[in-house]
């Protein structure tokens, strides 16, 4: 899978170089392109016609996979297999809550000027602390990167320092996102409780309701789901990836030849959180709500199938996992809902059992087969 | 005043009386005419006189006394517009079965329209309630004597306090003697008595503390003093009790905790797999109790008492099936086992769902199980929970005797510790692997069968608890069943600790962040395993 980089290149260009990336990128934009073109160009009623209920679906899809991307991030080259990535991903999408809410203004049922309605409703006379803020939107979306971090960073920092691994660290995390699920339902918290937080209106000065809007939310997902990619691909490529590769093969080895294990693993942990953040921070104001449910831990290790599915340590497996559930998912759940948790069950299985390399796995496989019977000529170089 | 004049009456008079109306069998109907007329005096409008007409009841020895008391209070005491008087069965729709109230036969069905009740305010079913427990003191039933001394707690009077005093004396029963005796002290400290202070002294009844506390007012400073000493002695008891309380459904929590865990300590011990369907083992173990009931209606007892081998049985069976099926083929990639088991632990949930139901299931306590333990006023212990207490401390034991003293437990051990080594002496270890997933899963049943005693039986039921085992095997020390023991007692008491002040929620989530912080202190937990097997 690794091709042959120059070590001279910088290293967030060095993924231009790589095949992998360039097919990734071209088939990501052509996707982007085409359907935009089915929905502007294409007159409603023609069958070929993108709605815009679909432009939203796919955009909820992509945050998905940026979001997969950010598992695989440190399942596939950390060994870390995270089952509270689903907690970054909510904490993100609470950041980019607030500032709709706060957007909201004095247009809320009780028709507060500051107060979003849950609080007017709780009878709080006064914004907590840690809501201060977040009318601004440069400071929201520093947010919805810092706090998922901050969170990574203080967790990973104790978890790793004292070298909880394995399926020790697997249920530490979901012990996390349980944790903050449960507090998250809590009115007292301050995020709406149970309901989360609704009713968002425009971001940016966009209205949030227009095809428009979400036409663009659509692109900026798509976007930054290839800016994620890039940057997980320039971190796997450079010789910090290799230490992960190798802490994931050979921990304590690794940790024998000199490195400082607990760095590198807090390092892309915390970049995993953030991406997560910024996918769920996309994923917020495209679904128009976001509530503890978010945390809850089927969620996060359902983010950890896409990834099994797609085919770990290699990104764009992730993505094709994320997209190939979620479309199921839509499928079953419109036509037999019972049946979904029947086949997502069976998926868990089969996936695990039977391609433990995933999809990517699958492709990869079906290629060496052909070039086996066809062997292209660079290969003799 | 006149009514308590009559009460005491008709306390000495039934001494006398009670035995021998007793021993009259019903058959003999003494002067239905005057029954009649004490009934018709109760048909009157003002209250006044029906309270007089209720004293009048009370004077008459009649047997059947007790039963319109009791449905006039309840009002089912009703005339027909025959003039007749019935006591209504049931009241239940349109129509209700009634029976004569002089005969006792039923006579069938009638409209409620024919009927018309007999009213009674408030101060009427006081008296009615005082002069009911009265008659009761003189049942023949021990248990019917005790609650009427139970009720009479706070309900006595000048009167009533010297008609009691010779039942006291008289009375067999200790637990009739000293509950009355209390009923008349607390009357006396209202009044401002010392001798009713003193009396109280130590009591835990509510009641007592509110009787004490209108002493702690008297005009009186030495009764008033002497109130106050008492009231903070019960304080002081109290709050013992209610630490004591707090144990109990810790310990209770625990013990719920130690069975679902222990299972798990057990496969993720030997095996280092994590049995994420653990949970929906356990449910599975709760349905088949509910199941049982089913085939063997009328007979919970039973049913529970055979579910116990059923659930562990069902439950090792689908473990088997979970290790041959999925697990086996994931040898040494714990973390795809995890995820396989999670999946497993899906469909199971699903497949109840579909096949039983989405809603909850009742299973029934059997009667041995119900009600509780009553060790003083304050502190009661629920019996269900001692069960299942006594329940999971049985199951350890038996667990620590199978891998102490038999061979399986001993091949474990040796698997657990070295695999390699303990093949190349001969131990199949495939075999091992079988008989743990299907011992661990077979205890995860008969948590399930205990956990159907205490909570709603539901598809979700182990979701609940997957999380909270693993933190108490991670707590305990993988590999360690004293580790499970303890981990899951002390978790238990201090998320009921820690309740009253920081709510279910916020006590749930401190324990959790307990853990977490604790796992960096001990990363193997409270027991680790030493030597060459906690490299793992």
């Amino acid at each position: 899978m690794m091709t042959q980089a120059t070590s001279s290149q910088f290293w967030l260009t060095r993924p231009f170089g790589e095949r992998a990336t360039q097919t990734f990128l071209g088939v990501l934009f052509a996707a982007l392109l085409l359907v935009t073109v089915l929905h502007l160009a294409v007159p409603q009623g023609h069958p070929l016609h993108v709605n815009a209920y679909t432009v939203n679906l796919f955009g909820k899809y992509l945050s998905y996979a940026l979001l997969a991307v950010a598992v695989d991030l440190v399942w596939g080259y950390l060994g870390i297999l995270s089952l509270g990535h689903g907690a970054f991903f909510a904490i993100g999408g609470y950041a980019m809550g607030m500032y709709l809410m706060r957007q909201i203004g004095d247009r809320g049922t009780y028709g507060h000027p500051v107060l979003p309605d849950f609080m007017v409703f709780l009878n709080w006379d006064s914004l907590p602390w840690y809501w201060h803020g977040f009318d601004m939107a440069w400071f929201a979306f520093a947010m919805v990167l810092l706090a998922p971090g901050l969170l990574a960073l203080v967790f990973g920092f104790l978890a790793f320092r004292s070298r909880v691994t394995g399926v020790y660290l697997s249920i530490i995390t979901q012990a996390l996102t349980f944790a903050l699920m449960l507090a998250f339902f809590r009115n007292e918290m301050g995020f709406g409780g149970n309901n989360g937080l609704t009713d968002f209106r425009e971001l940016l000065g966009f209205n949030l309701r227009s095809d428009a809007t979400r036409l663009g939310l659509f692109i900026a997902t798509g976007v930054a789901l290839a800016l994620g990619y890039i940057l997980c691909r320039a971190i796997v490529t450079s010789k910090l990836g290799r230490v992960c590769v190798a802490t994931r093969d050979a921990e304590a080895r690794t940790r024998f030849i000199g490195y400082r294990v607990e760095r590198f693993q807090l390092f892309v942990f915390v970049v995993s959180a953030m991406l997560a953040g910024l996918a769920g921070a996309l994923y917020v104001p495209q679904v128009g709500i976001i509530n503890p449910s978010e945390f809850s831990p089927l969620f996060s290790i359902e983010i950890v199938l896409w990834v099994a599915l797609g085919g770990r340590a290699t990104l764009y497996g992730a993505v094709i996992g994320a997209i190939l559930v979620n479309y199921a998912k839509t499928i079953f759940t419109g036509i037999m809902p019972d049946a979904w948790l029947f086949a997502l069950g069976a998926l868990f299985v089969l996936v695990t059992v039977l391609l433990p390399k995933g999809v990517a796995g699958l492709l990869g496989h079906l290629k060496r087969r052909k070039e086996d019977d066809h062997p292209p000529k660079e290969a003799a170089a | 005043m006149r009514r308590f004049l009559s009460l005491g009456l008709l306390c000495l008079m039934l001494l006398g009386t009670a035995v021998s109306a007793q021993a009259q069998s019903s058959s003999s109907t003494p002067d239905d005419q005057a029954a009649l007329a004490l009934l018709t005096a109760l048909d009157v409008d003002s209250y006044r006189d029906k309270g007089e007409a209720i004293a009048a009841i009370l004077q008459s020895d009649d047997e059947r006394a007790r039963d319109w008391l009791q449905a006039l209070l309840d009002g089912r005491l009703q005339r027909t517009d025959d003039g007749r008087f019935v006591l209504v069965l049931e009241n239940r729709g349109r129509d209700w079965p009634v029976a004569d109230a002089l005969t006792n036969e039923p006579l069938g069905e009638m409209s409620r329209r024919d009927l018309d009740r007999i009213g009674i305010n408030n101060a009427l079913r006081n008296q009615l309630r005082s002069a009911i427990a009265v008659v009761d003191l003189y049942s023949p039933n021990v248990e019917r004597r005790r609650t009427s001394a139970d009720r009479l707690l706070g309900e006595v009077d000048g009167e009533l306090a010297e008609t009691l005093a010779p039942v006291i004396a008289d009375a067999e029963d200790e637990y009739v003697r000293t509950r009355l005796a209390q009923a008349v002290a607390i009357y006396r400290a209202e009044q401002g008595e010392m001798a009713g202070v003193e009396a109280l002294t130590g009591s835990l009844h509510p009641r007592a503390r509110v009787a004490l506390g209108r002493a702690a007012n008297s005009d009186d400073p030495i009764v008033a003093d002497a109130a106050a000493t008492a009231l903070t002695g019960i304080e002081q008891q109290l709050k013992i009790n209610r630490g004591l309380e707090t144990l109990y459904f810790g310990l209770s929590l625990g013990s719920v905790l130690v069975l679902a865990a222990i299972g798990l300590a057990i496969t993720f011990g030997v095996m280092g797999v994590i049995n994420m369907a653990h949970g929906e083992l356990m449910m599975l173990g709760a349905y088949t109790t509910w199941m049982m009931q089913q085939l063997l209606p009328g007979q919970p007892g039973l049913a529970l008492i055979l579910s116990i081998p059923a659930g562990f049985m069902v439950a090792a069976l689908v473990g088997i099936a979970i290790e041959r099926g999925v697990i086996q083929f994931l040898k040494g990639r714990p973390l795809e086992t995890l995820l396989a088991t999670f999946g497993i632990s899906l469909i199971l949930q699903q497949l109840v769902r579909t096949v039983i139901s989405p809603l909850n299931r009742t299973v029934v306590t059997p009667e041995w199980m119900s009600g509780s333990l009553v060790i003083n006023d304050a502190l009661s212990l629920t019996l269900n929970r001692m069960f299942v207490l006594g329940f999971a401390l049985v199951v350890f034991a038996a667990l620590m005797l199978i891998m102490r003293r038999t061979r399986l437990g001993l091949e474990v051990r040796a698997v657990t510790q070295n695999r390699a080594m303990a093949r190349s002496m001969g131990i199949r270890a495939t075999r091992v692997d079988i008989m743990t997933f299907a011992l661990g899963s077979g205890v995860a049943g008969l948590a399930g069968v205990a956990l159907s005693q205490l909570t709603n039986v539901g598809p979700n039921l182990g979701q609940n608890y997957i999380i909270d085992s693993f933190m108490v095997v991670v707590f305990g020390g993988v590999g360690n069943l004293w580790g499970t023991l303890v981990a899951g007692l002390s978790l238990g008491v201090i998320n009921q600790v820690l309740e009253p002040w920081a709510g279910a929620v916020l006590a749930k989530i401190i324990v959790l962040v307990f853990i977490i912080l604790f796992i960096q202190k001990r990363p193997r937990g409270l027991f680790p395993q030493k030597g060459r097997a906690a490299e793992g």
